[in-house]
């Protein structure tokens, strides 16, 4: 399988912030790949600098074969990007929009066919600034989709959305991965790298610290599972066993059950902690 | 948001050819329009302050220049079209490029193939159609209201073309290079109209530059707004307004001159400041 992004020790420096401190990345065609880290990880210069937008200071860059310091029209045609904030464009139509930018690619998407498949097909013909932000951020997606890119950056999709509109947007996103897209996302939710990714990977200090799928990553397959019942609990590598002996203890139903394995959450906490390495 | 279960259909084979500059230009410069028509508030401020100040000081200043046969206002006319076709290229760009960049339109434009030479193709269509209609709105006000005769002598409406043409690309370049000076667009409207508008007092468009001091006029004489009203007052003021200027003549060829200047001048600021990013974006 061919890689969509190769990354080899890439820096960047402002100042006196080391914020890309040699970081290393592969990633395949076709996979939806998240990168997650806490604000100051590097995680938002990293992703800049493969989308284009910014410069590198050492290390080597490929995003389809092509060097993002040197963006060219070609190349730009085959990228798609949803920023994180952009209120843009405010008294132009969803139609109208869509239209235009579909005309800056050489193969774009029907454009109403976009519409419809980010779900405002009803709300075509309202002016963008009358859109609610969930909507406001499908037109963004819409526009990132319209040119048919190879390769979609998704810059904290879902932030501000309520728990429906997630979803829908999750819906949305595997579709375009179904399609063959390749997708990278930056995200806050735990919850959404784990639904929508393929392998993750968690930057910290300008670095990847662990990188996998969601349900291995930083050893959380191997992890021991914690049994905890109403007056107790304990942490084991056989929890299958403690459950029958509390079984047998209790005689039957014990109170208050519950077996749990670390979420992602948990592992993800523990990367980025300073002290971590 | 259903989801489809069939993919969308790409329209074409991968190698089609790029979409020209012009195409895109002439797209942007269609929706510029558009975006800027339908912000009623944006054409309200840009349109109403020269109507406003025609109007108003047509009806304070009543009487004519001596011996010249021409009235206050009708030298009021001449210079609010030069002060409008400034206020179109220089604060309309200069307050809009600096909101662009704020709210993400400018990030986003390239983030895609759109070639940088459309956006600004697209601006200038936009600053065109704005002095345009603002110099006919201004014209039709000084024709009805101040007896203003419109010259008809072909060669009056050359040099209107030119003193136009080169007045508005220069104002607009000279936008687009002063959109990188305010920090955010809400100081934008500030930073940018206040150079503007003592422009305008220094420039001869309300205040004669009989009753000025000389260093000021010296300084007003650096800049284009000056050139390009005394362009004007040549068109619609015609020979017997000559006797007014400072120098006894229109100067047409200076005023050629330094706006030509003043063009190339804005073009080489614009390619060496020019943001494609806010200050935020580091």
């Amino acid at each position: 399988m061919t890689n969509a992004i190769e990354v080899r020790g890439l820096t960047k420096r402002y100042g006196d912030v080391q914020a890309v401190a040699g970081l290393d990345l592969d990633i395949r065609q076709g996979e939806v790949f998240a990168i997650l880290g806490p604000n100051g990880a590097g995680k938002s210069t990293t992703v800049e600098i493969l989308e284009g937008y910014r410069s590198r200071d050492s290390g080597e860059v490929s995003v389809l074969g092509v060097d993002p310091a040197r963006p060219t029209r070609q190349w730009r045609s085959r990228v798609g990007i949803v920023l994180q904030t952009a209120n843009d464009a405010a008294e132009l139509t969803v139609r109208e929009t869509v239209r235009h930018f579909a005309g800056y690619y050489p193969n774009p998407h029907d454009p109403d066919e976009v519409i419809e498949r980010v779900g405002l097909t009803a709300k075509a013909g309202k002016r963008v600034r009358q859109l609610s932000g969930g909507q406001r951020r499908r037109v963004d997606v819409a526009l990132g989709i319209v040119g048919s890119p190879e390769l979609l950056f998704l810059d904290e999709p879902t932030t501000g959305f309520d728990p429906e509109a997630r979803r829908q947007f999750w819906e949305l996103i595997e579709g375009l991965a179904h399609d063959g897209t390749t997708i990278v996302l930056t995200t806050h939710y735990l919850d959404e790298a784990e639904a929508l990714a393929d392998r993750v990977a968690v930057v910290a200090r300008g670095r990847i610290v662990a990188e996998g799928t969601p349900a291995t990553l930083g050893g959380r397959e191997a992890a021991k599972a914690r049994v905890t019942w109403a007056d107790g609990s304990v942490e084991t590598d056989t929890p299958t066993r403690t459950v029958l002996e509390l079984s047998r203890r209790f005689g039957g139903e014990v109170p208050g059950l519950t077996v749990t394995r670390p979420t992602l959450e948990d592992i993800y906490l523990r990367l980025i902690e300073p002290s971590a390495n | 948001m259903t989801r489809t279960a069939t993919a969308v259909t790409r329209t074409a084979a991968a190698d089609r050819p790029m979409p020209s500059v012009l195409r895109l230009g002439l797209a942007r410069g269609a929706l510029e329009n558009k975006m800027f028509f339908r912000e009623k508030d944006a054409v309200i401020f840009t349109f109403s302050f020269p109507i406003i100040l025609l109007v108003l000081f047509g009806s304070i200043f009543s009487g004519s220049m001596e011996g010249t046969g021409i009235t206050v206002s009708q030298l009021y006319t001449a210079g609010l079209i030069g002060a409008g076709v400034m206020g179109a290229g220089f604060q309309n760009l200069g307050i809009g490029i600096a909101g662009d960049r704020e709210d993400g339109t400018l990030k986003r434009l390239a983030g895609t193939p759109m070639p940088r030479a459309a956006y600004f193709i697209g601006k200038v269509i936009n600053v065109l159609v704005i002095a345009l209609l603002e110099t006919v709105i201004l014209l039709a006000i000084g024709v009805f209201l101040y007896d203003l005769d419109l010259p008809s002598k072909a060669s009056s409406w050359v040099t209107f073309s030119w003193v136009f043409l080169l007045g508005v690309s220069g104002a607009a370049l000279l936008g687009v290079a002063a959109s990188s000076l305010p920090r955010s667009a809400k100081s934008a409207a500030a930073v940018i109209s206040m150079p503007f508008v003592v422009l305008q007092f220094i420039s001869g468009v309300f205040i004669p530059f009989t009753q000025m001091p000389e260093w000021l006029i010296n300084i007003a004489s650096i800049f284009p707004l000056k050139w390009m009203c005394q362009g004007f007052r040549s068109v619609f003021l015609g020979d017997a307004g000559a006797a007014l200027e400072l120098t006894k003549s229109y100067e047409l060829d200076r005023v050629a001159l330094i706006l030509a200047a003043w063009l190339i001048g804005g073009l080489v600021l614009c390619l060496t400041t020019f943001r494609w990013k806010g200050r935020r974006d580091g």
